[in-house]
């Protein structure tokens, strides 16, 4: 039996790869990727407290949290392409325009 | 067994995630991404979440990834990006040392609580969907309206935004 602080332990290792994809990349796309790696790590918790403590709840909300991060996909790709658009490069170091 | 797989799963899955970061090329970084979510989906299963294996290989991997890539060949990166700033490699050495000491105590902690109504005999014999499915249609249901709600304004969001402009006002362009 696989007790629940190893899941923890992978959810807190891919938790903390994707904070620092977001933070140390400078390219728009891969901090995007990484925020959904972090929505993953906080998906494992999510689940395997929900398998240990014996309650659907945490199914549930992992549920939506995998709407929530197809939304956000969306719209995040949407505002690259408009960046993009306008020769911006997708570096988001030179983004620091609010409007164009 | 089950350990083995759940060792496979995890170590893949942690590969997979450093390589996204790592990794140079876009491209290269949304197929590791695409192993770290299938991993992951295997690590539901050993959870008996199989609904949920479902959703994240269709949704994730068949529609969210899908669209990054989609992206990434329409956009035709080339990147040349520096990754890290010199000063940061001071922080290396107190960041190893954190994060084994933060993996030390979620290791050693127990991590009990109060017991849910849906222990793994319960949720078998029906089939996970259905216990996923009664949850969510009669405790959560307003999570479920509003999550809907939200992907309505996600949609017209994003079509928003990514539509053609219209050419600009000469008008305006004068002044």
């Amino acid at each position: 039996m696989i007790p629940l602080s190893a899941y923890t332990a992978v959810s807190a290792v891919l938790f903390t790869t994707g904070l620092l994809g977001v933070l140390v990349r400078r390219n728009f796309i891969i901090v995007l990727m990484s925020v959904e790696m972090m929505l993953n790590a906080a998906n494992i918790n999510l689940v395997a407290f929900s398998h240990y403590l014996e309650s659907m709840s945490g199914q549930l909300v992992a549920l939506f949290v995998i709407a929530i991060a197809a939304g956000e996909a969306a719209v995040g790709l949407a505002i690259i392409i408009v960046v993009f658009r306008g020769k911006i490069s997708t570096n988001v170091d030179e983004m620091n325009l609010l409007k164009w | 067994m089950v350990l083995v797989f759940f060792a496979y799963f995890a170590l893949v899955s942690i590969a997979a995630g450093v390589l996204v970061v790592a990794l140079r090329h876009p491209v290269h970084c949304a197929l590791a991404l695409l192993a770290l979510l299938l991993h992951v989906s295997g690590l539901f299963i050993l959870l008996n979440a199989e609904f949920l294996w479902a959703v994240q290989v269709i949704v994730y991997v068949g529609a969210i990834l899908v669209l990054y890539l989609f992206v990434l060949m329409l956009m035709n990166l080339k990147t040349d990006e520096r990754y890290f700033h010199p000063s940061a490699l001071y922080f290396v050495g107190p960041a190893i040392l954190g994060a084994v000491y933060v993996l030390y105590l979620l290791l050693q902690s127990p991590f009990d609580g109060a017991k849910g109504t849906a222990p793994p005999s319960v949720v078998l014999q029906d089939g996970d969907t259905y216990a996923v499915g009664i949850t969510m249609f009669s405790d959560h249901i307003l999570q479920f309206e509003i999550v809907g709600i939200f992907l309505l304004g996600a949609i017209i969001g994003a079509i928003v935004l990514a539509k053609t402009p219209k050419a600009l006002d000469p008008e305006k362009e004068r002044r």
